[in-house]
């Protein structure tokens, strides 16, 4: 087995669709900030339904504006963004459970905005807690929970807006490397069980490599897509898993590339 | 129910997970808790670090709660009460202008064995409790908007911090000159007092919201209403209590000033009235006295009403030890 399976080249938009239409379509898109320069420039990526994409760079790529983008928080200035079922749930760097609710709470909150009746939220709110493994928290409030603790019920709220996309901002940024580890291995088997897309963003290579089945690396100041690998085409894989280090080792080697464009 | 979900979806999506694994085995890596088989160590793994990661907050028993909440101050209370005496002992000034710990006490007796105290201080009680509930009613809404809404924060925020510093006495003749000696010119000195400060308040409890759980509310699919409601207001409720604890003295104050200047039969007696009767009567005990039962009422509501709201809000958010 090679190391890199496949390489494509920055991928014209459609190129990746499988049948049926994409879970996520941006086309050519562009942000730029009042006459600021342009943080995005020309982005065009499309998610396929089901798939689990990792999109890593350096600091200033516009990681984060993009995921803004595509869960409506923010409007492109140029092109389109497209997300299927319209809206996408998204999980922040923290967890950003709102203090005044228990865990159980902040998950029927979602339930709530999304319209569910007042009768089913409870027993959905319990089921979607049993599957991050949290059946036992539901009455707790978040400051009586472990930071991984309240990623899970962050990840059980997301899952509640019932979006065929889940967008991840670096949810994993802030936690200990054991508890990183178990949250990685939760996340595999969540989105095995759901079949929601994912669109991961971090800017660490070796997470990005162990998670997605696909890495698109994005260059800084403006952020464009310049590389993609498909990595592993059956989905998230353990982090010892021994082509991770070398696909690791490409990845890196590209991204310090691009960071040494930008030395003076 | 574990097993059944690791293997069977992942299975469906791709027959390579299979072989990947046994080619990981076979490569001396590891074997990870991403396993199938392994699904329950990873179970066990994670409520461990759970159990790990969580702590346990202990209360104190409830009686060392209020030993060290109530001791404190009723000693403070005696110590103040003991340098009055020893001040009357001492004659620094004749017993008509400064009665001594006794007389007022009697004084006070003596309005509660008629039953005026009581009446008196359930008016006024029950003025400033209606007086401030419609003080939220309308604060809170005001302060919501001005806070949210662009160009009334621009054009009346300056107003409302100004309001607020405005001693609410200087309301009362002109509450006369509209309303006459009615209630209504007890209840609008009250409001001037109360709303611009409950006002303010929710303004900067809302100024004071992490920016995160407007992007969560948005995200979650609040918008208007719905985001005031569910993300706005129970997010600023910590600092918006500050603003009603405020409101609360800015109420009663501007009620014992409307009481003590504005005296009618029409109006009945509360307790500034009771106040201005000792002054007329020459009577400095009931005039110490009424001090002291406007005081008690003020520190009473904030106590009893306020100071466990305030705390049971801050403890359901972990704001508070202990």
């Amino acid at each position: 087995m090679t190391a890199v399976q496949q390489q494509i080249e920055v991928a014209p938009t459609g190129v990746k669709v499988a049948a049926g239409s994409p879970a996520v379509a941006v086309e050519h898109l562009g942000k730029r900030y009042g006459r600021g320069p342009a943080v995005l420039e020309d982005v065009s990526l499309s998610v396929a339904p089901g798939e689990f994409v990792c999109l890593i760079g350096a600091s200033g790529c516009g990681k984060s504006t993009l995921l803004s983008l595509l869960a409506g928080l923010d409007a492109p200035t140029a092109g389109s963004v497209a997300v299927a079922g319209g809206r996408a749930a998204l999980m922040f760097q923290e967890p950003a459970l709102l203090p005044w609710l228990t865990a159980g709470g902040n998950v029927e909150l979602a339930l709530r905005l999304r319209g569910v009746p007042r009768s089913e939220r409870r027993a959905e709110a319990a089921d979607l807690l049993r599957l991050v493994r949290l059946d036992g928290a539901a009455g707790l409030r978040p400051h009586q929970l472990s930071g991984g603790m309240r990623q899970r019920v962050a990840l059980a709220r997301a899952l509640a807006q019932r979006s065929q996309v889940l967008l991840m901002d670096e949810p994993f940024a802030a936690l200990d490397a054991i508890t990183r580890d178990v949250l990685h291995e939760e996340l595999a088997r969540v989105w095995r069980e759901t079949g929601v897309s994912v669109v991961f963003v971090t800017h660490n290579v070796h997470e990005a490599v162990r998670l997605g089945q696909r890495v698109v690396l994005m260059s800084s100041r403006p952020g464009r897509i310049i590389r993609e690998w498909d990595v592993a085409p059956e989905g998230p894989r353990g982090i010892d898993a021994l082509d991770v280090a070398a696909v690791a080792g490409e990845i890196t080697d590209e991204l310090r590339a691009e960071i040494r464009r930008h030395a003076r | 129910m574990p097993a059944d979900a690791s293997t069977g979806p992942s299975a469906g999506r791709s027959g390579a997970a299979g072989a990947a694994g046994s080619a990981r085995a076979a490569g001396l890596a590891p074997v990870t808790a991403a396993e199938p088989a392994a699904d329950g160590a990873l179970d066990t793994l994670e409520r461990g670090l759970d159990q790990l990661t969580t702590v346990e907050q202990a209360r104190r028993p409830v009686w060392r709660r209020v030993a060290s909440h109530v001791l404190p101050p009723v000693l403070a209370v005696g110590l103040i009460v003991l340098i009055w005496q020893i001040l009357v002992w001492a004659k620094v000034k004749p017993r008509y202008t400064l009665p001594s710990p006794g007389d007022v006490w009697s004084a006070l007796a003596e309005q509660w064995h008629d039953g005026t105290l009581q009446r008196a201080a359930w008016l006024s009680v029950s003025r400033g409790l209606l007086g401030f509930l419609v003080a939220v009613a309308i604060g809170i809404p005001l302060g919501l908007l001005v806070a949210r809404v662009g160009p009334l924060r621009a054009a009346l925020r300056p107003l409302l911090s100004g309001l607020q510093t405005l001693p609410s006495v200087a309301w009362v003749p002109a509450a006369i000159v509209w309303f006459a000696l009615s209630p209504a010119t007890i209840y609008f000195v009250v409001l001037m007092g109360a709303v611009p400060s409950i006002a303010v308040g929710t303004i900067s409890g809302i100024d004071q919201i992490p920016p995160i759980y407007h992007r969560v509310g948005r995200v979650l699919g609040a918008r208007g209403l719905r985001s005031a409601w569910h993300i706005v207001l129970p997010a600023a409720l910590p600092a918006c209590l500050g603003g009603l604890k405020q409101g609360w003295a800015f109420a009663w104050r501007s009620l014992m000033a409307a009481e003590l200047i504005a005296q009618s039969p029409r109006l009945g007696t509360g307790l500034g009235q009771l106040l201005e009767t000792g002054r007329d009567l020459s009577d400095i005990s009931l005039v110490f006295g009424m001090i002291i039962a406007i005081l008690l009422v003020g520190v009473a509501i904030d106590q009893l009403l306020f100071s466990p709201l305030e705390r049971s809000v801050l403890r359901r958010r972990g704001l508070l030890a202990g």
